[in-house]
């Protein structure tokens, strides 16, 4: 693969993998959440595989296609899955509010920062992300290197998006986010992690999602809700 | 070189003027046909000027010169821009001033004229009108500014022409993540600046939701024909901007005289394109709630910021 191509490719797959992160903060709709989580999960493996068709590396080819599955397949999946059974039984349970109170569990009505706020405050989260990595950039400057503050950048927003949602299945998504800005931050930084670390790592964030998948089905069988504001007192 | 620059100013100023309304009349036609409904003809906003302007002039009592100067103030700003613009050559004798600031500026002064020009008739819906305005406003000058200095940083320059006959040398750059990302912010800060419809609407008289219709509401005939016919210029402006920032193909960056003419027809067919496509959309959009336009502005806002750092610290710091 020729140096320029490399680069542009690069180039576009970073940028659509920080747009992801950011459109995650502006929309409220969870379903569309998570599609664009899947499509961040997208990006993330271009960038594994860019970096590996160009430097000829086999196990990173593995490891892109293994995080396609995992972060464009599995865990939206599950996520969607969770979603769907909380509208579901949302509708089942409550005859007539059914409907009202199906749609409000699948959308994030009340961020305790409002979206517009949200956005400006993604938008100095980014600039610090470049304040930040240009000391590491200059010790080596090539195109993979120099788009190292995308993946700083979105583990901030990913973080941001952890502290101030309100709904459990949106705060999975921030822990996503963040988890996808660390590993897109190894692959920049160092050509990711060898294989059986990245291995390791996957299902970790794959157990980790499912613990709190359960976690959050316990949330709502005991609250009504997802609503962590809810969880003011511990009950048993 | 000279004649060519002048005769491609005058091509270029003559084609705005004939043709805003037609736009106008275009788009319209468009969401005309697309609702099923027979429309009014493309030439409806040519019509409507003429039976304005046979009218009586009538100003409230009360108004001082902001209502009488606004909408003289608005259609020569709105024609500054469309000489100052590069539509279809980059190299005019004006090239020097077009600069980035100095065509947001004027938009601006535009917009504040018509707001204090709202003002100045003392009722609740021209200062709820200009209260809205302004507000929009402030969120949409400076995502122009960013989206455009996002494509200035590989060109190295805030002069227009200079980035116009960059990106038509050079098609690589507006297909980098920094292009794509500034075509979504201006996209977006177009329509809030020309009123269109997610932002506001251009047909309702609907209180709730108007927002240039209330500042305008005061106005009547021949004033009202400038007030019309300066939006209409505007929008076809922005939307020739849009065109030549993010299209520049065919536009002349020579001395020769059919390249202009090429260019001038290219142009109109991109404007008239992108007004139909802009129409179509529009048809399937519903305006949003007043409250979530900043959401929606500071977005387009972020996308803007977004672009400037990504082609400042992804093409490396200068070095392309």
């Amino acid at each position: 693969m020729s140096e320029g191509l490399f680069t542009q490719l690069l180039d576009l797959a970073c940028g659509a993998f920080l747009l992801a992160a950011v459109v995650v903060l502006w929309r409220r709709e969870l379903a569309a959440i998570v599609r664009i989580f899947a499509l961040q999960g997208v990006a993330l493996a271009v960038i594994a595989l860019v970096l590996g068709l160009h430097e000829d590396r086999w196990g990173l080819i593995v490891v892109a296609v293994g995080i396609g599955a995992l972060r464009a397949g599995l865990l939206p999946y599950l996520i969607r899955r969770a979603l769907r059974a909380f509208v579901a039984e949302q509708n089942g349970g409550d005859g007539g509010l059914g409907r009202h109170g199906g749609s409000e569990e699948a959308r994030e009505t009340q961020p305790l920062v409002n979206v517009a706020a949200s956005l400006l405050t993604a938008a100095a989260l980014t600039l610090l992300a470049y304040a930040v990595a240009s000391p590491l950039v200059e010790l080596d400057p090539t195109p993979a290197t120099r788009a190292l503050p995308v993946g700083l950048a979105v583990v901030l927003i990913g973080f941001f998006v952890l502290v101030t949602r309100r709904r459990a299945l949106a705060q999975v998504v921030g822990f996503l986010l963040l988890d996808n800005g660390i590993t897109a931050t190894a692959f920049l930084a160092a050509s990711g992690v060898p294989l059986i670390v990245e291995l390791g790592v996957s299902f970790d964030v794959l157990l980790a999602v499912l613990v709190l998948q359960v976690l959050t089905l316990r949330v709502r069988e005991a609250f009504g809700t997802t609503d962590i504001d809810d969880l003011r007192e511990l009950h048993d | 070189m000279n004649t060519v620059g002048y005769t491609a100013i005058a091509l270029q100023v003559g084609a705005v003027v004939a043709g805003a309304p037609l736009l106008t009349g275009l788009m319209r036609q468009t969401r005309a046909r697309l609702e099923g409904r027979v429309g009014a003809g493309v030439l409806q906003p040519w019509r409507d000027v003429r039976k304005l302007l046979r009218k009586e002039p009538i100003t409230p009592v009360g108004t001082g010169p902001a209502f009488r100067w606004a909408p003289l103030l608005l259609v020569a700003t709105s024609l500054v821009l469309a000489v100052l613009v590069p539509l279809i050559s980059t190299n005019t004798p004006v090239r020097a001033r077009a600069d980035l600031i100095v065509v947001v500026a004027l938009l601006a002064l535009g917009t504040l004229a018509l707001a204090l020009g709202g003002l100045d008739t003392g009722t609740a819906f021209g200062g709820m009108g200009a209260s809205r305005e302004m507000t929009i406003a402030a969120l949409v000058e400076p995502t122009i500014l960013m989206a455009v200095f996002a494509l200035s940083i590989p060109a190295g320059s805030t002069n227009l022409p200079v980035i116009v006959a960059g990106a038509a040398g050079q098609p690589a750059r507006l297909a980098s993540p920094a292009g794509l990302l500034a075509i979504a912010a201006l996209a977006v800060a177009v329509l809030a600046e020309s009123g269109r419809l997610p932002v506001d609407n251009p047909a309702t008289h609907l209180e709730l939701t108007m927002v240039h219709e209330a500042m305008v509401l005061e106005y009547a005939g021949p004033d009202l024909a400038l007030v019309e016919f300066g939006a209409q210029l505007r929008l076809t402006v922005l939307l020739g901007l849009l065109a030549s920032l993010f299209a520049p193909w065919g536009i002349a960056t020579g001395a020769s005289l059919t390249a202009v003419l090429l260019a001038l027809l290219l142009v109109v067919l991109k404007v008239m394109v992108l007004g139909m496509a802009l129409a179509a959309a529009e048809v399937f959009w519903a305006k949003v709630r007043l409250f979530r336009v900043p959401e929606l502005l500071a977005g387009s806002f972020l996308l803007a910021l977004l672009a400037v750092t990504v082609s400042y610290f992804l093409g490396g710091e200068g070095g392309q």
